[in-house]
């Protein structure tokens, strides 16, 4: 009945405990063929999977298989081998290992049968992305890395909250698409969407996974928000609310990348955009929208992973990050610049690009549902994305004015991963059947139309337009931008130093007081029992002698009579 | 002597690029004479999407707008880079 098969995340996990053992050709043995030999057994999961493992009364599923699950499982194993390719020659062993296990721990969410399963990988996830932060070694990335965390562990603990509500009054643990409707399940919602970097908690990833490493940042992309994409997918898929908060993620995302100076910050703005994207689709739920969601997510790893590797490339070759400061960087970096831009173009959904492909499944979704206000507004946001990263981010960091920096090309494994994700990047848009066919629903769809094509050229090229009539309205500044993470860094920071004053004097007072009270007492005691205390008088025996005689004369003379 | 800036930087080019650029949206704009895009929508809803230039006059406009509502927001928003350093 039950077919065995190794949990294939797991064994990504405990591998990446080899790392520190390994040395030379071992050791990149190791970074590349760990996510190879995780891809195989990916693959090797029998529909029916089935792997019971008994603990504290549940039984958990740690190995349940769903087409869903093994798309994504699939889209990180290749991430997981391209971002170790791409920080071969870089990556301390610390930060190898974490993303190793965060990877690991991901794909272990796409297989998780149970929600305690569910869980266990899900913190997992937490701890090895925050190690993959903090691995960059500096001040600014140790701080990041901590409020990341904190942000990290909310969630995990609204989400186990949840679980456990749902099953208090359900008695299942089972993955299951839920209605969040009752009281565990909206907190289930709330805990992934956490994750996702929907509103107001969506500074979180601009936050932090700028401050990781050239690799490590590559690797963060990829893998928190589409778990959760994946979660949202399995579990809450048509849940109305998503349309909307969606829709939000989608403009924000634009609006705050627009205003944004430093460009791997561009990027992850962009990454709560194209994750917006998905949301929504998740939201409208009919199955061509949860293909678009599933498609979408498969493509933008790779292209979000492709985009950051270029910024991560000019950054470890010019050391510099922010937009004021690059510039002309086409001249000396070509290769890394083409990347970069067919990146851009896939991000943006030109024909033949994977993008392309994948987020028009989304909208013709939201079309094919009669939704005009949000098929209108994912078009403009289409429109968006060229806009703040199709051109922006090549635009400011390869052309722009020439800022006079002549770096020359990244290390060789760098190039190799760029080379590998951009031929995958139009390799899918050439041949989208290659993801079509791992949906988890039957599709019959063709993106090449010629209405199709032409329409999506003109919003884009037109979009284009608009970018370089305004050129001078997106002058960047030396600045960054509030945003809900103003209320822990300021709000709460200056809320807990008002306190601290207001306690301190507080305390002073007090302690004032109750040295006053004590010295009073003191004071009294002195008063009566002191060397002067009336009450410490020494007699001379001689007094005493005199009135016990006196005392006694009276008492004679009054009983005499 | 000659000019040793790449040819992008100088700025006699500057009128080719944008003269090219506006060749290659009257070209993607062409097609529209000819051929009748798809509705998306049944005609009482929303016809305006089948109309020819609507993808084009639409990407304009609502970048243009989306950049314009950043302009704005940015007046509330923006604050020193190092505003969390100090």
């Amino acid at each position: 009945m039950s077919e065995f098969a190794l949990p294939p995340g797991l064994v990504m996990v405990l591998g990446a405990f080899l790392i520190p053992f390994a040395k030379g050709d071992r050791r990149r043995l190791l970074i590349l063929g760990l996510p190879l030999l995780t891809l195989v057994l990916v693959w090797l999961v029998p529909a029916n999977a089935h792997f019971p493992i008994p603990f504290l009364g549940f039984e958990l599923d740690p190995v349940h298989y769903t087409a869903a699950g093994r798309l994504f499982a699939t889209v990180f194993a290749i991430m997981a081998f391209a971002g170790g390719l791409y920080g071969l020659g870089n990556a301390r062993n610390v930060e190898v290992m974490a993303t190793l296990v965060y990877a690991g721990s991901a794909i272990g969410v796409t297989f998780a049968g149970d929600f305690v399963t569910l869980f266990i990988y899900w913190e997992l996830m937490a701890l090895g992305s925050t190690l993959v932060v903090y691995s960059a070694g500096t001040e600014s990335a140790r701080r990041a890395g901590f409020r990341y965390l904190m942000i990290h562990l909310l969630g995990g603990v609204v989400l186990m909250a949840g679980i456990a509500a749902h099953f208090a009054a359900t008695g299942d643990i089972a993955v299951r698409a839920l209605a969040p409707e009752s009281f565990g399940a909206v907190l289930i919602l709330i805990g992934f969407l956490i994750n996702a970097g929907a509103p107001p908690l969506s500074a979180w990833i601009a936050d932090a996974y700028p401050e990781a490493s050239p690799s490590g940042t590559v690797v963060l992309s990829a893998f928190t928000t589409k778990t959760a994409v994946f979660a949202l997918l399995v579990v809450f898929p048509g849940a109305d609310i998503l349309i909307w908060i969606g829709l939000y993620m989608v403009f924000y995302g634009i609006i705050y990348a627009l205003l944004e100076n430093d460009m791997r910050r561009i990027l992850a703005y962009s990454i709560v955009n194209q994750v917006g994207f998905m949301v929504c689709a998740i939201g409208i739920g009919t199955e061509l929208a949860l293909n678009g969601a599933a498609a979408h997510a498969f493509a933008h790893i790779i292209y979000k992973a492709l985009l950051l590797m270029s910024a991560g490339s000019v950054l470890m070759m010019t050391g510099k990050r922010k937009c004021t400061d690059l510039g002309g960087l086409f001249q000396s970096m070509p290769l890394t610049a083409m990347h970069g831009i067919i990146g851009a173009l896939a991000i943006s959904a030109f024909p033949f690009t994977s993008g392309f492909v994948t987020k028009s499944l989304e909208t013709s979704a939201a079309a094919h549902e009669g939704l005009m206000i949000v098929w209108l507004l994912l078009l403009a946001a289409s429109a968006g994305v060229f806009l703040h990263a199709g051109i922006k981010f090549p635009w400011f960091v390869f052309f722009q004015r020439d800022s006079g920096l002549r770096p020359p090309e990244p290390p060789r494994n760098m190039m190799q991963a760029m080379g590998l994700f951009s031929f995958l990047c139009i390799g899918l848009g050439l041949f989208p059947q290659v993801i079509y066919v791992m949906l988890p629903y039957p599709l019959d769809y063709q993106p090449y139309t010629l209405d199709h094509v032409l329409t999506q050229l003109q919003l884009l090229l037109f979009a284009g337009f608009a970018f370089f009539v305004m050129l001078d309205q997106m002058k960047r500044t030396l600045t960054i931008s509030l945003d809900f993470d103003w209320f822990y860094r300021r709000f709460f920071k200056s809320l807990g130093e008002e306190f601290a004053v207001r306690t301190t004097t507080a305390h002073a007072g007090f302690e004032a007081r109750t040295a006053r009270t004590v010295r009073r007492l003191i004071d009294n005691l002195y008063a009566h029992h002191g060397p002067q205390g009336i009450l410490a008088r020494t007699r001379p025996t001689g007094s005493m002698v005199l009135w016990v005689a006196l005392l006694l004369g009276c008492t004679l003379l009054l009983y005499i009579r | 002597m000659k000019d040793s800036r790449h040819w992008l930087y100088r700025p006699e080019n500057w009128p080719k690029l944008w003269a090219i650029q506006i060749v290659i949206l009257v070209l993607v704009l062409l097609p529209d004479v000819f051929i009748h895009h798809h509705a998306h929508f049944t005609p009482q809803v929303f016809s305006l999407d089948a109309s020819p230039g609507f993808y084009a006059w639409y990407g304009f406009v609502t970048c243009a707008g989306m950049v314009a509502l950043a302009k704005v927001l940015g007046i509330f928003v923006k604050r020193d880079e190092n505003y969390y350093d100090e």
